[in-house]
């Protein structure tokens, strides 16, 4: 797993008025214009004069005048073009953004309307407008070759028009880059906040778009929210209306499992205009920790459903995949649906993997879910 | 205490209980009934759980409670969404109406070199004036043609055997394709023809105008000539040829062929199957006679009655599925137009399975001599002497005349399934049609009597066998592949 963030950064020298978002460059020959808004990641003695200050990775003595920021070893992986967010007076970074990596998401509030068994990041009740100012100028820096970029949450339409600016700063900043938003959808039960997300014409934007049943009761008691089902499939309705791409995102449980045949059914016949489908293991970390017993089945024991329910739907002609199961767990006639869908920074494998030939196909396992796995992981 | 709400919590309480929406049941077989509800979604319950359902006594914590609710049979307080997707699903279901007329079927010639004894248009074999249809016809017809508001226009070539007056299909299409540059519509050409008489030349035509080829193939070498009598009696060899001939000049996909089945046919329903895939076909079409033209004269129509015809059904239906479970796709198009229906929020329009019917307002004939018809079946009966579908005529009427005429909008009215006898509580409406030239055909009136109607029987006996096919999972799969 890549570490994000820390709050054990040193920072020597820094002067507490810079601009918080940062971009790294190990360029000796960087424009000087640009240098204002970065920082140097190299030998502080070689910093070229500009630059807001210095980053070394791993231990070494800072001494001189430069600003120096010294991260912990795990940081090694920080490249020419990353963005990070400092905090010198908490001895803090977050990474912001990689630039070689096709997965960077930016989280737009901790606020939410579901308050779902199995969060992997559960909701807070803040204000943390700031974050929406802070991501609007970060955009602003992303390269016009970015491929992907994903807003996430909490439930990022709760900023209602400024998550409108958002996205119509994602399509003038970055015309090249595909937006995927992660949303429950419930606001686009409003007719007009789809229409002014329609109005922005963004070339290439999809919402993933949770559905747990293909009933009210199951789906409202899985997201903890009275009426939640039905905003969000009148949202999913006006969504595809308007035209917007749109992607079910099915996370696989013991609470979802007993109504996945009647959901794909439901789906078949209520939702065919949907884009996508994404079938998804559970992550064990967040809140699912605390509902396991409420949560936890073995992928092993509900393969059949899970396969019956995805053939159905490619019968149907629905665009299906897989995501978050290892191959070794997947009955052979779903595998060509099983995607690498887990972050790259979240990504990892286990010892016995060590010996599967199959390994580059498999989905791998998230780092961040290593206290339950499943009892059937064994190598091809 | 946890910060997490039980799912009790979010279940409706049993007092509020729950309303049921338009739905009709019918028996499916001694011990079950079949619920069906407006756009046709269906599930099978038992007596017992169908009282309870309509006696307000279910549960909301059973599956089936859940199973109902999911497929739009009930709704409770918890949610009212149903509503907004049945509305969605209904109107999806009724779209194509408002496209109006899509299939326009222009009789080039009644003239045919086949001698076929089951011929439901009486055919004529000679008299090139009088049986083939004019250039001043063809341009009256086109006119009527671009009137359909219909974005998709597609023009079918008919006969007796359209070949035999290649010059009015030529006529025809280059018009139309002219005619298009101003009204943009989705144009396509189908030509209905024996291809006994295909030659490179009409190939190269077809090519260049995107024109697609239907055939008649009935089954193997011996049953295909003696259905189907030509002079040399060489008339599988010429249609299988013929078959690859446009496949290598137009592309594998380009041709489609029929097959009619005859009392001779009954005991091969494998062997008619086979010859299909033999030629390359990834489906079949098994059709029954119908009750028009020579197929009356001849008695051939009536020499099995419904029962027979749905064994030989059922055991190609088999044999299809068999081969479907071995992993051969194949499809048999009749049960996939019913299918639609089950599964999926659409409507295949296929005009004998329509309410309201299809006549007039899905598909349209003109005749050779400029005559109008509802359908395909309704100049079929005016051969044998009954104008009763005769709309009009291209020289004489107008548009306005010919579709709003009582010969057309007397038998859509009154065979609208949802308020003919019997039809209206029948669970296997969504499925069905109204097919009034039938009705009138062999009943003398366009709704008929439904219990002695061999339509009514023929279809109700195929909705329940596909239901309880349903019943496999496996089945159930293999039928929504046929049908996306």
């Amino acid at each position: 797993m890549l570490t994000l963030w820390t709050s054990h950064a040193k920072f020597h020298n820094f002067d507490r008025s810079v601009s918080p978002i940062l971009r790294l460059s190990t360029d000796q020959n960087r424009p000087k214009p640009l240098r204002e808004r970065e920082l140097y990641l190299g030998d502080p003695t070689l910093m070229p004069e500009g630059f807001t200050g210095a980053v070394v990775v791993g231990e070494s003595p800072v001494s001189g005048e430069a600003p120096t920021l010294n991260l912990p070893e795990e940081f090694s992986y920080l490249g020419d073009g990353d963005i990070i967010r400092i905090e010198p007076e908490h001895g803090r970074i977050r990474v912001i953004f990689r630039e070689n990596s096709n997965q960077n998401s930016f989280l737009l509030t901790e606020r939410c309307n579901h308050y779902c068994l199995m969060c992997s990041q559960p909701p807070r009740n803040v204000d943390d407008g700031w974050i929406v100012d802070e991501t609007l100028e970060v955009i602003r820096m992303l390269p016009q070759s970015t491929r992907e970029i994903g807003f996430t949450g909490g439930e990022p339409t709760l900023l209602g028009d400024r998550f409108i600016e958002l996205v119509a700063a994602m399509k003038c900043y970055l015309p090249e880059t595909t937006l995927h938003v992660l949303t429950n959808g419930r606001t686009f039960a409003s007719s007009e906040f789809c229409k002014q997300i329609t109005k922005i014409g963004h070339h290439d934007l999809m919402f993933g778009i949770p559905v747990y049943a293909d009933v009210s009761t199951i789906h409202d008691y899985i997201v903890q929210a009275d009426g939640a089902f039905d905003e969000t499939i009148r949202g999913i309705v006006n969504l595809k209306r308007f035209g917007q791409k749109v992607e079910l995102r099915v996370v696989l449980h013991k609470q979802s499992l007993p109504r996945l045949q009647g959901l794909a059914e439901f789906i078949v016949r209520n939702l065919m205009f949907v884009d996508h489908i994404a079938l998804m293991g559970l992550e064990v970390t967040g809140f699912t920790k605390a509902n396991m017993p409420d949560l936890w089945i073995d992928p092993y024991n509900y393969m059949p459903e899970l396969a019956d329910a995805a053939l159905y739907l490619e019968a149907a002609g629905m665009n299906i995949s897989i995501y978050n199961l290892q191959h070794c767990l997947l009955d052979k006639r779903v595998w060509h649906f099983s995607r690498h869908s887990i972050s790259d920074w979240k990504n990892e494998y286990l010892d016995v993997c060590k010996d599967c030939n199959l390994l580059t196909d498999c989905g791998g396992l998230f780092s961040t879910g290593m206290s339950k796995i499943s009892d059937h992981i064994r190598p091809f | 205490m946890s910060k997490f709400q039980s799912l009790r919590v979010f279940e409706t309480p049993l007092d509020d209980g729950y309303k049921l929406l338009p739905s009709r049941f019918s028996k499916l077989n001694d011990d079950e009934y079949v619920l069906t509800n407006l756009v046709g979604e269906h599930l099978i319950l038992s007596r017992d759980n169908l009282e309870s359902y309509v006696r307000h006594e279910l549960r909301p914590s059973s599956d089936l409670y859940s199973d109902l609710k999911s497929k739009h049979f009930l709704m409770d307080e918890d949610s009212n969404v149903a509503i907004d997707l049945l509305v969605l699903k209904w109107r999806t279901k009724l779209s194509r109406l408002a496209d109006f007329t899509g299939l326009h079927m222009f009789v080039a010639s009644l003239r045919c070199e086949h001698s076929c004894p089951y011929c439901q248009v009486s055919r004529q074999s000679e008299d090139r004036e009088k049986y083939d249809m004019s250039i001043k016809v063809a341009n009256r017809a086109l006119k009527l043609v671009f009137r359909s508001p219909s974005p998709a226009i597609k023009i079918e070539f008919q006969g007796g055997e359209p070949l035999l007056n290649f010059e009015i299909i030529r006529y025809v299409v280059e018009q139309a394709e002219e005619l298009n540059k101003d009204a943009g519509r989705d144009l396509a050409f189908v030509i209905a023809t024996n291809l006994a008489l295909i030659t490179d030349d009409i190939l190269a035509f077809c090519r260049e105008h995107n024109v697609l080829i239907s055939t008649s193939l009935d089954g193997p070498e011996d049953l295909h000539n003696k259905n189907r009598p030509r002079p040399g009696n060489d008339s599988y060899r010429r249609a299988v040829d013929g078959i690859e001939r446009v496949r290598g000049a137009l592309g594998r996909d380009q041709v489609s062929a029929l097959m009619t089945t005859t009392e001779a046919s009954l005991s091969y329903p494998v062997e008619i199957i086979d010859e299909y895939i033999r030629r390359g076909f990834n489906a079949i079409f098994l059709r029954p006679l119908s009750p028009y033209g020579f197929a009356i004269k001849t008695k051939w129509y009536g020499a099995y009655n419904a029962e027979r015809w749905l064994k030989f059904y059922f055991e190609g239906l088999d044999y299809i599925l068999k081969l479907n479970k071995s992993g051969y796709f194949f499809v048999e198009q009749f049960a996939a137009t019913i299918l639609a229906k089950m599964l999926t929020p659409f409507e295949p329009g296929y005009v004998d399975l329509m309410s309201p019917a299809g006549i007039g307002i899905g598909a349209v004939v003109y005749n050779y001599d400029g005559d109008v018809y509802a359908s395909d079946e309704g100049r079929m009966l005016a051969e044998m002497g009954s104008d009763k579908f005769r709309l009009g005529n291209v020289i004489t009427d107008t548009y306005e005349d010919i579709f709003l005429s009582d010969a057309l909008l007397d038998p859509l009215e009154e065979s609208f399934a949802d308020s003919a006898p019997m039809c209206h509580e029948c669970a296997f409406q969504p499925y069905c049609g109204s097919d009034p030239v039938f009705h009138y055909a062999t009943q003398g009136d366009y709704v008929g009597h439904k219990p002695t109607s061999e339509f009514c029987n023929r279809n109700m006996a195929i909705f329940k066998h596909l239901i309880e096919l349903m019943k496999d999972p496996e089945t159930k799969r293999i039928f929504q592949g046929w049908v996306h």
